[in-house]
């Protein structure tokens, strides 16, 4: 587990190196919002041991992550071509790409704020969490294969 | 100038004939009698997981709706296509705009014949080309489940197809061509039990194969390239390969599939995305079995390479 919060710290440090790429820049945080959260979720299916004090580091981590994702110099215009999957609508509907990223925020904070005790609370938070990953991958993402 | 009437008069006589066999060949096809008598009761309970095998609100609802607002089947989406814009209809409890006015043989012939009650095709953007490997026992459930569902009121605006699609009748050609309700994989005796289920699940009610699976030029599925995923039918993007070629999901482990279709998180840590989202969020509603044999018949299937062609990566 120490570890793992190790490695995430590292990645978190990695990502917050300014990139000229917005393209890169974006797909890092994602990568990173990722491994957090699959790493929780293994804990929240009870395939790692539930350890309060790590799992709140990792939520902090994820809150960090969110707050750094700062939709306006990660998706300026014209990054919509190139190696990306991001899809037109975000520029088409700027305002409920933020909203929905707004929310995911508000979600993670609210996870933080409610530090969970033990894995059944961890699995509603993440579930939650998770649904606001879909909510933003179903209309703001395009898979190209 | 005889020859010249004669020749005239045959290439009218084979053109007759010819509208004729059209006209018989593409006529509507309703269950025959010891289909119906299969139907049984119906059971709401039962219907409830038909409902959301069958992903009816991802389609029906109205769009953009969440909570029990999905349940609210007023219709109204756009699913643009190459055939032209489709627009699922009010299959609501309303008498009038909706289906509240079928009997269970109606929904019968709908969903396994592709016939509404007035003896029309229904375009197989419905997916009935799937629906009708399904058991005429769980129409029945699911009739009991839908007539739970509140009336609503409102009709969406019609399909706007381009021709030759708008002629309704041409489906009855394509039915013929593409209308079994036989298995699409064969399984062998002995094939455990929760793979057969899950044959069930995938090939039936969950309608997999319409958007997993490449369609030919007419239309219809590939079933060589089963679930190998296709340039999307609707809307923009792939809808992955999901056999274990090359590819696929071969790395996922049946437990994996199983999980994904629960929380919506792959294993490698990605989350659900595109019009997906909203057929995990039914998966979810189905029990741990069903998932898992959903799982263990995608293991089980042949697999196959990508259906549809490399990303263009770009060269910045």
């Amino acid at each position: 587990m120490r570890k793992l919060v190790i490695a995430i710290s590292m990645l978190a440090l990695a990502a917050s190196a300014a990139f000229a790429d917005p393209i890169l820049d974006r797909q890092a945080l994602m990568k990173e919002r990722g491994k957090i959260v699959g790493g929780l979720s293994k804990v929240a299916k009870g395939e790692e041991p539930f350890d309060a004090a790590a799992v709140l580091t990792q939520l902090q981590a994820l809150q960090a992550n969110a707050e750094k994702f700062d939709v306006e110099a990660l998706f300026p215009k014209g990054s919509d071509t190139g190696d990306t999957t991001a899809a037109p609508k975000i520029w088409e509907d700027m305002a409920g790409f933020k909203a929905a990223e707004d929310k995911y925020l508000a979600d993670v904070k609210a996870a933080v704020a409610a530090a969970p005790a033990d894995a059944d609370a961890l699995k509603t938070q993440i579930g939650t969490i998770g649904s606001d990953c879909g909510t933003c991958h179903q209309g703001y993402r395009v898979k190209k294969g | 100038m005889a020859w010249l009437r004669k020749l005239v008069g045959a290439a009218l006589v084979v053109g007759v004939a010819g509208a004729a066999a059209g006209w018989l060949l593409s006529a509507p096809v309703r269950l025959d009698a010891a289909t119906l008598a299969q139907l049984g009761p119906g059971d709401a309970s039962r219907g409830k997981r038909i409902f959301y095998a069958g992903g009816c609100t991802s389609c029906h609802a109205k769009p953009g709706s969440q909570g029990d607002a999905r349940l609210e089947l007023v219709g109204g989406l756009e699913l643009k296509t190459p055939f032209g814009t489709f627009v699922p209809p009010n299959i609501s409890q309303d008498p009038k705009d909706g289906i509240g006015a079928w009997s269970v043989e109606d929904l019968a012939n709908a969903m396994l014949k592709g016939v509404s009650p007035s003896g029309r095709h229904f375009y197989p953007a419905f997916p009935y080309a799937s629906y009708a490997r399904m058991k005429p026992s769980d129409i029945a459930d699911l009739y009991a489940f839908l007539k739970t569902l509140p009336a609503v009121a409102g009709k969406p605006p019609g399909n706007s197809l381009a021709f030759p699609f708008n002629i309704r009748r041409g489906i009855g050609l394509w039915k013929r061509l593409y209308l079994r309700d036989q298995p699409v994989i064969p399984l062998p005796d002995g094939t455990p039990e929760p793979v057969m289920a899950g044959r069930y699940l995938v090939e039936g009610p969950g309608h997999c194969g319409e958007c997993h699976t490449p369609r030919d030029f007419a239309g219809g599925t590939r079933k060589g390239e089963w679930l190998a995923g296709a340039v999307a039918a609707e809307g923009s993007g792939v809808v992955p390969n999901i056999t274990s070629g090359e590819g696929g999901i071969g790395t996922w482990s049946a437990s994996d599939i199983a999980n994904y279709l629960e929380t919506g998180f792959t294993p490698d840590f990605d989350s659900v995305g595109g019009a997906m989202v909203d057929v995990q969020r039914n998966m979810a509603e189905l029990t741990a079995d069903d998932r898992t044999a959903i799982a263990a018949y995608l293991k089980a299937i042949p697999p196959h390479p990508n259906g549809y062609p490399a990303r263009q990566k770009s060269t910045k």
